[in-house]
C-alpha cells in the first residue's frame, strides 16, 4: 500500500509464507507490528527506511502454548498478552513484571516480544528476563527455520545476527528451575527508559542478566560463578563490579548503575534466599 | 445568590473536551506555506557565510537582511537580533527562515551554515558579563553577624526546567491588504508580541494585530519567547505575501525555548542560641543565557523573595544574573522565587541541625507576622506564615512523625514561603492596564488583553463580573483577547490576573450597575445600544517603591504558603519518592475553589518534578536531552498524594478578597522534600535530587 500523502510503502502480507517471500524479493524491508519503536524513530527522523512490512494480520504469531517442558512466546505476543497469560504467570514470572514495566498500557497492548527483541536496544525491559531463562530465538526465512540461543542472538549495540530475509517467529523457552527475580530502576516510576534492570534465578546455579549497562544485554558468568561457588553476597558484589564497564549517558552515570548493580544483587540475594 | 467563591464549571470547558477549541496547528488558511527556522550548532562563534543546497522554486527564505524595521527582538531591552547577522552567542540561535507549501519538501531542503567556533561561557560564576544586579540592604549585616552565637553558612543550587505545556510553541502570521500582519498563536502576552513586531516590522501599531489562539499551556514559557517565532513568520508572510504557518515540534521547542534559570545562592547566616535570626548575607547568582530577555525581573523576584518568610534586623542581598552562551532562560512560574527559596529553605533546615533545634521550631521563632518589617523595609500589614506554618503542622502530624521516623528510611520536612501577586515594585502603576465591559445584545462582554492558559481566566474573571455587576453567569462572554478589540490589560504573567484585571473589572462593573440603574445588560442594550466602561489600575492606598534604592512596598500583597513533604527512602536505588504532601495555602479568598485546587496541585506537580526526577542535560551550550523520552516528568505514580488546605483571608484591595495564587505553590516541594531527605540522613543542596545525587549523599548519611 501507497497513499497520496505519504512516501512510505507499506506491505500488508496476510500469511508468514506470504510475508517471508516478501522479505526475500522485496526486501530490505523494516518489520513492524505495533510500532511503538518505529513510530517513535520516524518521527526523530532516525528512521530511514522507505519499506515496511506489517505484521500485525499473522494472528498464529500471536499464540503462547506449551510444548512439552518448553514454553513457545509467539513472536506478535504483546507486553498484555504475556501479563495476561496463565501459562507465562505461571512459569516465566518475572517475564510478566518484565512486561507490566514496560510502558504504559497503551504501549503494553501494542508492543510485542519480538518487537523488542528485534529493536535490540540494551535497556529492552523484557531482555534479561530472556538471557537468564536460557531463552532460543526462533528465526524463519522462506526456506525455512533456525534457532538460535538467545546469548548468541547480538553481535553488538543494536546489531544481531538476525538476517534481512528472516522474520523472528517465536521464542522457546526451557523450564526455569528456581527463584525468579525481576527490578526495572528507571527514571521515574513509570513510563521510563531503564538506567539498569536485572533479571535473576536463584538456583545451585544462580543466573543474572543486567540491562543498559553494556552495548548489549549481558549474563555475568564470573559473578554467577561466584554465587554458585558459596561466597558470600560481598565478594560477588566485587565481582559485579569488575564484570561491567556501564558508561555515563544522558540518562545517568557510571558510577551509579555500577553500584545499584550491585545493590541489586544484595536485593535479589535476600529476597529469594 | 453570587457565583464568587463558588466551583462553577470552566468555561472553555465544553469546547476542550469536545474538540471544537481550536489551538494554533489546527488553524489553516487559504495558500498557506508551512515554515522552518535554520539554527546555529556551535554555543559561540562568527557566521562566515551560508549556503543554499536545495532548489529554490517554491520557497521564500528570509534572513536578517529582509528585515524593515530593527533587527532585534524587543523585550525590556533590544539585544537579541531576531536572526543571526555575524555574531553567534548560543546554540540554536535563529539564523534563516524557509517557507514552502509542502512540508516535506520544507523539511528536506538543505542549509549548510559556515559557523567559526569561539570560546564559550558557560560556567556563570566564571561569566565576565552580567545582564543585571541587585542590591538590597538593611540594617548592619558586619554587625549583626559579630554578635550572633553562631554563623551557618551554605550553597544550594539549582538546575534548568522545562514548562512542557502540552502544545508546544506556534504562530501563524497572516499579511494584511493594508499592508499589515494579523499573528495566531500560542502565547501568553498579545501585546508583548505587538510590541515586538511593531519594532521589527517598523509598521505604525494599528497595522501589526494578534489574535491568541486557544492555549494549551504556558507556565510563563509563552511570555517572550512568541515574540520571536511572531517575528519570523511575520517576516516569512509579509515577504511571501501569503499566510504563514510556524510551528514547533517537542525536540525544537525544548532545544531553542526558554528554561527555568538554574542557580546557585549562598548564604551566611548569624544565628543566636535560641534560634533568632541576627544577620543574613545572600548571593544570588542566575544564569540569563546569552541574551537579556526578562532576566532582570526575574532576578529582582528573586532577590526579594531570598529572605524567605523571616524576619531579621540586619540584611544583605546581592544579586546577579550572569550572560553565558546558552539559549536565553526566562519566564517560569515562580519567576525566581523558587529557586531562593529553596537555598533559604534548605538553609533554616541546616541552622536547625546547627542548633539542635525543631526545624519547625525555629521558624515559628522568626516568622514574619503582621507589622514586621522586610529588607525592603516594607512594613507588613498582615501575614498568615504563622497561621500556614501551624495548620501544616497539625495536618501532617509533623511533631508525632519527626519523631517516629527518626532513624527509618521515611523522612518528613517543610517549607515555609511567601509569593509577591502582581508586577514587582511599581511595575503594576507602570503597566497602568485598562479593563472594558461592552454591553451586548444578550448581556456584557469582558475586553481584556489576559488569556486563558488552562489557568482558569476566563471562568474566574467572568464570575467577579457577574457578582459585581449582579448579573447571572451566563450573561457574561469573555472576548478572544485580539488587540484590535481589546484595551491592553496587561500580560498574563506574576499571578496578577484575578487580583490585578480582576479588580480593575470589579470596579468597572460596579460603575456599569450604577450607569445601567435596574436594567439588565441586554435590556439596556436594546434601548440604548452599546455601553462601554472602561477602568484602569488604581494601586492600592499608600504603597511606595524606589527602584534606585530597592526600598519601600516590593508588592502589594503576599500569598503564604507552607508544605509537609513525607518522602520514602530506597537504599537499593537511592530514589526518593514522595508520599505525601500537605500543601496549605493562603491567597485571600478563592474565586473558584475547584480551580484554586488545580492550581495548587498543579503547581505542587511542578515542583515535584523539579525537586527529583527533571533535569535538563546541558553539553557544550546544549540541551542534550531535548525530547519528552529523556526528559522525564512526574507521572501520576511519582505525584504523591496532595492534601490541599485553603487559609482564607480576605485581601481588602482584591476583587472579593482575592489574590494572586497561580506562583505560589511552586515554591514549596522543592525545598520540602529536600528537607525530608535531610530527616533521613541525607545532606542534599542541590535539586533536582536525582537519585545519582542522593548516591552521593548517602555516602556521608549520618
Amino acid at each position: 500500500m501507497r497513499t497520496a500523502l505519504s512516501r512510505l510503502t507499506l506491505h500488508e502480507p496476510r500469511t508468514l509464507a506470504a510475508a517471508l517471500k516478501l522479505m526475500r524479493r522485496a526486501g530490505p524491508l523494516v518489520p513492524v507490528a505495533g510500532c511503538t519503536d518505529v513510530y517513535v524513530q520516524l518521527q526523530f527522523g532516525t528512521q530511514p527506511a522507505l519499506a515496511y512490512v506489517d505484521l500485525s494480520r499473522l494472528s498464529p504469531l500471536r499464540k503462547i502454548r506449551r510444548q512439552g517442558d518448553v514454553l513457545v512466546i509467539g513472536a506478535l505476543a504483546t507486553f498484555t498478552d504475556l501479563i495476561c497469560s496463565r501459562l507465562v504467570r505461571k512459569s516465566l514470572p518475572m517475564l510478566v513484571a518484565a512486561s507490566r514495566e514496560i510502558g504504559g498500557p497503551q504501549i503494553q497492548h501494542r508492543g510485542t516480544i519480538g518487537g523488542n527483541i528485534a529493536n535490540g536496544s540494551p535497556a529492552g525491559d523484557s531482555l534479561p528476563v530472556f538471557a537468564v531463562a536460557e531463552a532460543v530465538v526462533v528465526l524463519a526465512n522462506a526456506d525455512g527455520e533456525r534457532r538460535v540461543p538467545f546469548s548468541a542472538f547480538y553481535t553488538g549495540y543494536r546489531r544481531s545476527v538476525l538476517q534481512s530475509d528472516e522474520l523472528i517467529v517465536a521464542v522457546e523457552i526451557p523450564a526455569v528451575e528456581g527463584a525468579q527475580w525481576f527490578r526495572k530502576v528507571g527514571t521515574r516510576a513509570a513510563q521510563a527508559i531503564s538506567k539498569v534492570v536485572m533479571a535473576a534465578v536463584r538456583s545451585p546455579h544462580p543466573r543474572i542478566a543486567l540491562g543498559s549497562v553494556a552495548p548489549t544485554v549481558v549474563r555475568l558468568p564470573q559473578t554467577e560463578a561466584t554465587l554458585a561457588s558459596g561466597a558470600g553476597i560481598a565478594e560477588a558484589q566485587r565481582v559485579l563490579k569488575e564484570e561491567i564497564r556501564p558508561i555515563d549517558d544522558l540518562r545517568s552515570t557510571a558510577a551509579y548503575r555500577l553500584q545499584v548493580s550491585a545493590n541489586l544483587l544484595e536485593a535479589f540475594w535476600e529476597t529469594t534466599a | 445568590m453570587g457565583v464568587v467563591g463558588l466551583s462553577v464549571p470552566r468555561v472553555d470547558g465544553p469546547a476542550k473536551v469536545g474538540g471544537m477549541a481550536c489551538y494554533v496547528d489546527d488553524l489553516v488558511f487559504p495558500g498557506m506555506l508551512h515554515a522552518r527556522t535554520v539554527r546555529t550548532s556551535v554555543p559561540r562563534g562568527r557566521l562566515s557565510g551560508i549556503r543554499l543546497d536545495f532548489d529554490p522554486a517554491g520557497f521564500t527564505v528570509v534572513d536578517w537582511r529582509d528585515i524593515p524595521g530593527r533587527n532585534c527582538t524587543l523585550h525590556l531591552t533590544d539585544d537579541q537580533p531576531c536572526l543571526v547577522q555575524e555574531d553567534i552567542r548560543h546554540v540554536a540561535e535563529p539564523v534563516l527562515l524557509l517557507a514552502h507549501e509542502d512540508r516535506d519538501t520544507l523539511w528536506s531542503a538543505c542549509v549548510q551554515l559556515m559557523e567559526e567556533r569561539g570560546e564559550p561561557v558557560l560556567d556563570p560564576a566564571a561569566a565576565s558579563h552580567d545582564h543585571a544586579h541587585v542590591l538590597i540592604s538593611d540594617g548592619d549585616v558586619e554587625r549583626g553577624l559579630r554578635a550572633s552565637d553562631l554563623v551557618v553558612e551554605g550553597e544550594y543550587r539549582t538546575g534548568a526546567q522545562e514548562h512542557v505545556y502540552i502544545e508546544p510553541n506556534g504562530i501563524v502570521a497572516v499579511p494584511e491588504a493594508n499592508g499589515g500582519v494579523t499573528i495566531h498563536g500560542s502565547l501568553q502576552c498579545p501585546y508583548y508580541v505587538h510590541h515586538a513586531l511593531v519594532n521589527l516590522l517598523g509598521l505604525p501599531g494599528e497595522l501589526v494585530r494578534v489574535v491568541p489562539s486557544e492555549n494549551g499551556g504556558g507556565f510563563g514559557g509563552k511570555e517572550d519567547y512568541p515574540s520571536v517565532i511572531a517575528g519570523h513568520a511575520a517576516l516569512l508572510a509579509l515577504k511571501a505575501k501569503r499566510p504563514v504557518k510556524l510551528v514547533y515540534d517537542r525536540a525544537e521547542d525544548m532545544l531553542a525555548t526558554t528554561k527555568r534559570h538554574p542557580s546557585v545562592v549562598r548564604h551566611r547566616t548569624g544565628v543566636m542560641k535560641d534560634g533568632r535570626l541576627v544577620a543574613m548575607v545572600i548571593d544570588v547568582v542566575l544564569d540569563g543565557g546569552a541574551y537579556v530577555t526578562l532576566s532582570p525581573v526575574v532576578l529582582s523576584r528573586a532577590c526579594l523573595h531570598a529572605q524567605g518568610a523571616y524576619r531579621c534586623p540586619n540584611v544583605r542581598i546581592n544579586g546577579r544574573a550572569a550572560m553565558t552562551n546558552t539559549p536565553p532562560n526566562g519566564a517560569f512560574r515562580g519567576f525566581g522565587a523558587p529557586q531562593t527559596q529553596f537555598a533559604m529553605e534548605v538553609h533554616m533546615d541546616r541552622i536547625a541541625e546547627a542548633l539542635a533545634m525543631d526545624p519547625a521550631k525555629l521558624r515559628l521563632r522568626n516568622v514574619l507576622r503582621a507589622g514586621d518589617r522586610t529588607a525592603t523595609g516594607q512594613v507588613l500589614s498582615d501575614s498568615t506564615a504563622e497561621i500556614v506554618l501551624r495548620e501544616a503542622m497539625k495536618r501532617s502530624g509533623w511533631r508525632r512523625k519527626r519523631v517516629a521516623w527518626k532513624g527509618t528510611n521515611r523522612g518528613i520536612g517543610l517549607a515555609l514561603f511567601r509569593h509577591g501577586a502582581g508586577f514587582t515594585g511599581s511595575g503594576e502603576v507602570r503597566l497602568a492596564s485598562r479593563c472594558t465591559l461592552t454591553t451586548t445584545e444578550r448581556g456584557v462582554r469582558i475586553r481584556v488583553a489576559n488569556t486563558e492558559i488552562g489557568q482558569g481566566t476566563c471562568t474566574a474573571l467572568s464570575q467577579i463580573v457577574a457578582d459585581a455587576l449582579d448579573v447571572p453567569m451566563d450573561e457574561v462572554t469573555f472576548s478572544v483577547p485580539d488587540t484590535a478589540d481589546v484595551p491592553n490589560s496587561g500580560p498574563t504573567v506574576a499571578s496578577r490576573t484575578v487580583m490585578v484585571v480582576g479588580g480593575i473589572l470589579e470596579r468597572a462593573a460596579t460603575a456599569m450597575r450604577e450607569q445601567l440603574g435596574t436594567l439588565s445588560p441586554a435590556e439596556h442594550f436594546a434601548r440604548h445600544g452599546e455601553t462601554n466602561v472602561t477602568r484602569e489600575h488604581e494601586p492600592p492606598p499608600g504603597l511606595h517603591w524606589d527602584d534606585q534604592t530597592y526600598r519601600g512596598d516590593a508588592y502589594g500583597t503576599y500569598g503564604w504558603g507552607c508544605d509537609v513533604a513525607e518522602v520514602e527512602y530506597d537504599p537499593v536505588t537511592y530514589a526518593a519518592r514522595a508520599v505525601k504532601l500537605t500543601a496549605v495555602q493562603e491567597f485571600g479568598r478563592p474565586v473558584n475553589p475547584v480551580l484554586a485546587r488545580g492550581q495548587i496541585e498543579g503547581g505542587s506537580a511542578q515542583g515535584v518534578g523539579w525537586a527529583l526526577i527533571e533535569e535538563v542535560v546541558m553539553k557544550d551550550g546544549a540541551m542534550t536531552n531535548a525530547q519528552l523520552t529523556n526528559y522525564a516528568i512526574p507521572t501520576t505514580l511519582d505525584m504523591p498524594r496532595v492534601e490541599t488546605v485553603m487559609v482564607e483571608n480576605p485581601y481588602p484591595h482584591g476583587p472579593f478578597g482575592a489574590k494572586g495564587l497561580g506562583e505560589l505553590p511552586m515554591n514549596g516541594p522543592g525545598p520540602a522534600i529536600v528537607n525530608a531527605l535531610r530527616h533521613v540522613g541525607l545532606d542534599l543542596r542541590q535539586l533536582p535530587a536525582t537519585p545519582e545525587r542522593v548516591m552521593e549523599a548517602a555516602r556521608g548519611r549520618a
